[in-house]
């Protein structure tokens, strides 16, 4: 691959593996090595573990705020998977296992989900900003962070995401805009799950892909199918090699659905869609066509799979276990981060709280 | 009558107003094929269909503008803003556009708008859910602010703001929407908008509080009855733009002292306006300085500092000794 031209096609959907894990589009094969491809695998059957394990711990009241990504991982860990370290990930509240994937340790994303502001200090190692709740914010700041790369002459990308509701904020526009106007390096990702909590892609718009919201901006726009981690780390790849290149900003929409609740809040999906389209989707499932295709080429075997998922599970644990170990946040630590030098306003409601939290 | 939780009143008085007035619409993200949310459009668009209850697109500022552009055509919109962080998102719409549309075109168009949005802390919401921003609202010139603080006067505020003629916020306390039930009556009543309620009567301090604060505030006067013998008189804002500023001058006559509580941060909110408005009336009948118990000047805290974060009764007892001492 990575010889595909590079306009947009206002009717390709990208799929290299079938449902049977068959490669039914060549051009777009990867060229990934076997490590590659198992480290693939890898990440999803842990990030499905994981998400497994989080959905437990919520109903447990062990975590707080979580949004399920079952059935979204060939995306999420595709993408990411195509960009480098040096590469700058603006994620949306959903978006934790790029982040982690992108270096966020573990235990931070439990503390997120906690309400600890601890959870927040990406470690500056890390490029990765808090997950993001005003959907379209995400996509403007991608403009800035990027044009930041530009601006220092840095070869790396900013990369982002959105769903299939946000295409539709001001914002989500605003932001893309901008990226095409200062020919910026911005991947915009959208991970078109069908539903934006319980409205359908249908209600958002009259558009018939997302992809083409790419073409008023002038960046090109890509459809993929998102169940499939090839296709989407193809497009991906493609996308940011372009943007790092100074060949300006591109959008991906990835086609995918989300298995779980929107987030553990009380979502009941049984309102707003039937037991037959999530059959539907399931058959179409990231994990199981990636392993048949692995199998086939006998790089994925049983006891693999068995390894990873008591490595998820352990690191999981690992990481509640650190979560656990941090002191509660307090408010005057939260006052003590609203400024670099507090003022005296702030310093005396302070002192309040230092004699009510007796510290 | 029927005993009802808040939520439950909120989605009465939606049902009756849309099957009294055919102007009434309703929209907003998840509200109609699911109900919302928090199901407070529960069964609605079933009863009066997708063309007067619906689903938008998930966009603030273009709700807003609907709102604003049916307004123009005599409908008369009520639009739920999911949550009160993505209020930033339809600011423009609010207070730019609804709020002036009166003003600028002289009387010609007008903004009957209801904008209805849960808001406020204890429940452990993800960030920018829970935020107190009444303030921000209270300081844009051409809308009403209005809190209820129980299903009954739920009910009768939001069915009164329904048939203003110009913007109204509706803001609904998250902590209050299933926390308890009131008997509330079938059908329509109305209570005005702009007047207060003085919920507990009592002779030695007036405490002035609005929305999950009036809870916390009757908790805080009925300990120092028993305890003390202080009878404290509370005061319920219910609308907090405009300030009944008669109901709390009159208590203020009775019991010298006065104790503000909010919810929200300190610095120029409700109990800043409500101390403002004291000195102008009834500053010649205080024996002190009115106390204020508010949130400090922070961003709302993530769930897990909330509860330290948020007045609590026991803060408000604090504010009585004050109070008193001064
Ligand atoms: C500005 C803004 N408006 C509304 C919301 C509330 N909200 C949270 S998630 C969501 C639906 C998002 O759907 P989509 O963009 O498709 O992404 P998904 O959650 O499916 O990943 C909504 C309406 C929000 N967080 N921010």
């Amino acid at each position: 691959m990575m010889s595909v031209s590079w306009t947009t096609k206002t009717d390709e959907f990208v799929q290299v593996l079938n449902e049977e894990g068959k490669v039914v589009n060549a051009d777009w094969l990867p060229k990934l090595s076997a490590e590659q491809l198992r480290e693939l695998m890898h990440r999803m059957v842990f990030t499905r573990i994981w998400d497994q394990r989080a959905i437990k711990l919520t109903r447990q009241g062990r975590l707080g705020f979580y949004a399920p990504v079952s059935g979204q991982e060939g995306t999420m860990i595709g993408s990411e998977f195509a960009t480098t370290k040096e590469d700058f990930l603006l994620p949306s509240y959903r978006d934790i296992p790029q982040a982690v994937w992108h270096g966020l340790p573990m235990d931070q994303a439990f503390l997120y989900s906690r309400g600890h502001q601890h959870g927040g200090q990406i470690p500056s190692d890390v490029n990765v900003l808090m997950p993001q709740i005003i959907i379209g914010a995400q996509i403007v700041q991608t403009a800035g962070v990027a044009m930041g790369f530009k601006l220092k002459n840095q070869k790396n990308v900013a990369f982002t995401y959105i769903g299939d509701g946000g295409t539709s904020q001001g914002d989500f526009y605003e932001g893309l805009n901008f990226a095409g106007a200062y020919q910026l390096p911005a991947v915009f990702i959208v991970q078109n799950n069908q539903f934006a909590i319980t409205v359908p892609v249908a209600l958002q718009t009259a558009a018939k892909r997302l992809a083409d919201k790419a073409v008023a901006a002038g960046m090109p726009g890509i459809q993929v199918d998102g169940m499939d981690v090839l296709a989407v780390y193809a497009a991906t790849k493609q996308t940011v090699d372009h943007a790092r290149e100074g060949a300006g900003p591109g959008l991906i929409e990835a086609i995918t659905f989300r298995y779980g609740p929107h987030t553990m809040a009380g979502d009941d999906p049984t309102r707003y869609r039937t037991k037959e389209l999530e059959e539907e989707w399931q058959k179409k499932d990231p994990l199981v066509r990636f392993r048949l295709y692995l199998e086939q080429q006998g790089l994925w075997t049983p006891s693999d799979e068995e390894a990873v998922i008591e490595e998820a599970k352990t690191a999981v644990n690992e990481a509640l276990a650190k979560a656990d170990a941090v002191a509660p946040m307090t408010v005057e630590s939260l006052i003590d981060s609203m400024f670099d030098q507090l003022p005296s306003d702030l310093l005396a409601q302070k002192a309040e709280f230092v004699k009510k939290e007796g510290n | 009558m029927a005993q009802m939780t808040m939520i439950q009143a909120i989605t009465d008085a939606l049902d009756v107003e849309l099957a009294r007035d055919e102007r009434v619409l309703l929209f907003g993200e998840d509200v109609g094929q699911s109900g919302g949310v928090f199901r407070a459009t529960d069964g609605l668009q079933k009863k009066y269909g997708v063309n007067r209850v619906f689903d938008t697109p998930l966009a603030e500022s273009g709700i807003g503008g609907l709102a604003t552009g049916l307004g123009v055509q005599g409908f008369r919109p009520i639009a739920e803003i999911q949550f009160i962080g993505f209020l930033f998102e339809v600011m423009d719409e609010v207070v730019s556009q609804a709020a002036r549309m009166r003003f600028r075109s002289g009387g010609r168009y007008t903004s009957p708008i209801v904008f209805r949005t849960p808001f406020g802390g204890g429940v452990k919401t993800p960030e920018l859910h829970a935020d107190s921003l009444e303030g921000l609202l209270m300081q844009s010139p051409g809308i009403k602010v209005v809190i209820p603080s129980n299903p009954y006067d739920a009910k009768g505020l939001l069915i009164s703001a329904i048939r203003d003629n110009d913007p109204v916020f509706f803001m609904e306390h998250m902590k209050l929407y299933r926390s308890f039930r009131q008997e509330v009556p079938e059908g329509e009543y109305t209570i005005p908008l702009g007047v207060a309620n003085v919920v507990r009567p009592g002779k030695d301090i007036t405490v002035i509080a609005y929305g999950a604060m009036v809870q916390t505030a009757m908790k805080a006067a009925d300990v120092w009855s028993k305890t003390k013998g202080i009878e404290a008189e509370v005061i319920d804002l219910r609308t907090v733009s405009p300030i009944d500023i008669e109901t709390i001058t009159a208590s203020i006559k009775k019991t010298h002292r006065a104790v503000v509580v909010q919810e929200a941060q300190r610095k120029a909110g409700i109990a800043a306006e409500v101390i403002a408005q004291i000195n102008e009336h009834a500053l010649y009948y205080l024996e002190g300085p009115v106390v204020r118990i508010t949130a400090p000047d922070t961003v709302y805290p993530f769930a897990m500092a909330e509860e330290i974060w948020l007045p609590s009764q026991e803060r408000v007892q604090a504010g009585f000794e004050r109070v008193l001492a001064l």
